[in-house]
């Protein structure tokens, strides 16, 4: 009964977003194109032969940056902006009073998002394929899976991440130029521009504490067959999911206490 | 008289934006702390490309160090400037406050260009010029009156194109009315500007140079820094920066008879 419920709102919100979406096409595409720096990255890496001093052939190195580019399309999240807008606009307190948490309402968004961006992000890949036809590959099924499975828990954690930023909204109302400083660490330490195993040692010796290289080195490695430690990065996915989803439980909470409505 | 008009406005501009922005005190030492880091980050990705090598596309590290700076003051200026202003275009555009700027008796480009200002770009800016001075001292660049003119005409020119391109995708607005994510394809393209354009593959040489002369706004500064540009290359920024010029100032005219309000 109450699953079927929950089934039924999940479902209705993403058919709706999904509908949305779909209007918005050429921006979506635009946003596919806007992730394109892997690429570029892969140019100067493989341009300049730096790959030899890390034992990455070029054909493997390809294939990492062609997965970084598809984990961060589908790993994207943006709810911090949406908040901060509906938050200043006082859009929020309608979703209040309705018997839902207003980030489901994001949540969907983002899922309905991805769905849209997928034949883009196809698009792009079939461009890099014809230009780079040797490192075509035909991963196996039970990598793709897990490798699914670890994009959508890079994608959680960083939902999670953003909504407790998004949350701090309630006291500070500019809560985006916060999230644009964390961003930082998340581009240069998550494995997007450089591989992490191209760290020198002094970082790498701490950086696989911190959920950075989970967001993207992670499944993109798993994805493009290079080496990783599976079990290890999967349950340290999980385990940041577990820190954090209580902490946004909390933060939520607290900030709704705080929340006055704004405008009208 | 014209430009006293015009310096008059523009001071009172400076006023009233730099008081609304101080409000948000907090948010420009946040803003600080991500410039710094940002510069902190690139600094680490080009030390990761400089691991085993000596030579990037021909350039020592002290010397792709300059293109840093240069960069992160020409960012600086683009987060002061460009950023706050032309999206607020797109703001003018959707809600149709543009019949407001039209109906003012000053020119519509200057007022929407300049109307805006955001102080904590000029904290970017001097960690920009910090870093040049140190680079300046690291390769013995030595200071005389034709390498400060040439080094500043090149660095005009590329404020020139650069704010060119940002006005450019914003008066696409007119058309599209949401492009915030073109802008976002933009800053994308524009982050291989951190890097000197040597060190891509020719077919993406010749993009960045013709298509989105993302070539011209940093790497010839630099070399003009270094001795290394020819006059013909000096030459060729600025006729690409007037041309660049002259085209967002046709182009805006001509989408002007393309506005047909909103709403109301």
């Amino acid at each position: 009964m109450i699953s079927n419920l929950i089934n039924r709102k999940i479902l209705t919100l993403l058919k709706v977003q999904y509908s949305n979406m779909l209007e918005y096409r050429v921006e979506i595409a635009l946003w596919a194109i806007s992730g394109i720096i892997p690429f570029f990255m892969l140019n100067i890496w493989t341009n300049n032969n730096l790959n030899e001093s890390i034992n990455f052939s070029d054909i493997m190195l390809s294939r990492y940056f062609l997965c970084a580019f598809f984990v961060r399309q589908f790993s994207v999240v943006w709810v911090v902006f949406s908040f901060e807008e509906d938050s200043l606009m006082g859009k929020v307190s309608p979703y209040l009073i309705q018997p839902l948490n207003p980030f489901f309402r994001y949540f969907a968004q983002h899922l309905a998002e991805q769905l849209t961006r997928f034949p883009f992000a196809l698009m792009i890949a079939f461009f890099f394929f014809i230009f780079n036809p040797e490192s075509i590959w035909i991963p196996n099924l039970g990598i793709l899976l897990l490798s699914i499975v670890s994009t959508f828990l890079s994608f959680l954690i960083q939902f999670l991440i953003q909504s407790i930023v998004a949350c701090l909204c309630f006291w500070t109302e500019k809560a985006s130029s916060i999230e644009r400083l964390l961003f930082i660490p998340t581009l240069f330490l998550s494995g997007l521009l450089a591989p992490v195993v191209s760290f020198p040692t002094y970082v790498k010796s701490w950086i696989y504490l911190t959920p950075f290289p989970y967001l993207i080195d992670f499944p993109a490695s798993l994805l493009s067959g290079n080496e990783t430690n599976i079990s290890g990065g999967l349950s340290m996915q999980i385990l940041w999911i577990f820190l954090l989803f209580p902490l946004f439980r909390k933060i939520w909470s607290k900030g709704l206490k705080k929340y006055t409505a704004m405008g009208s | 008289m014209n430009f006293r008009k015009y310096l008059k406005i523009y001071k009172k501009f400076l006023h009233t934006s730099l008081a609304s922005e101080l409000e948000y005190k907090t948010n420009i030492l946040v803003d600080l702390i991500t410039a710094i880091l940002s510069l902190i980050g690139s600094i680490f990705l080009l030390s990761i490309f400089f691991q085993n090598n000596g030579y990037i596309g021909g350039w020592k590290f002290e010397q792709a160090l300059i293109i840093q700076a240069i960069y992160t003051i020409l960012n600086g200026i683009t987060n002061t400037w460009f950023n706050p202003n032309l999206t607020e275009i797109v703001k003018h555009i959707r809600e149709g406050t543009l019949d407001f700027v039209l109906l003012k008796p000053i020119d519509s480009q200057f007022f929407i260009s300049l109307k805006k200002i955001n102080p904590s770009g000029f904290l970017e800016i001097m960690l920009g010029f910090f870093l040049l001075i140190f680079c300046i001292r690291v390769n013995q660049i030595s200071l005389n009156l034709i390498f400060m003119t040439l080094s500043l005409i090149t660095i005009c020119c590329s404020i020139c194109i650069l704010y060119s391109l940002w006005f450019f995708i914003s008066t696409t607005t007119i058309w599209f009315v949401k492009t915030w994510n073109a802008i976002e394809v933009l800053r994308s393209f524009l982050y291989i500007g951190r890097f000197p354009l040597n060190s891509f593959s020719f077919s993406l040489r010749i993009f960045f140079s013709i298509i989105i002369p993302i070539a011209f706004i940093t790497t010839i500064p630099s070399e003009v820094f270094l001795g290394l540009s020819q006059l013909w290359k000096i030459l060729l920024e600025v006729i690409v920066a007037t041309i660049f010029l002259i085209t967002s100032r046709k182009f805006w005219l001509f989408a002007l008879k393309f506005y047909s309000s909103a709403s109301s």
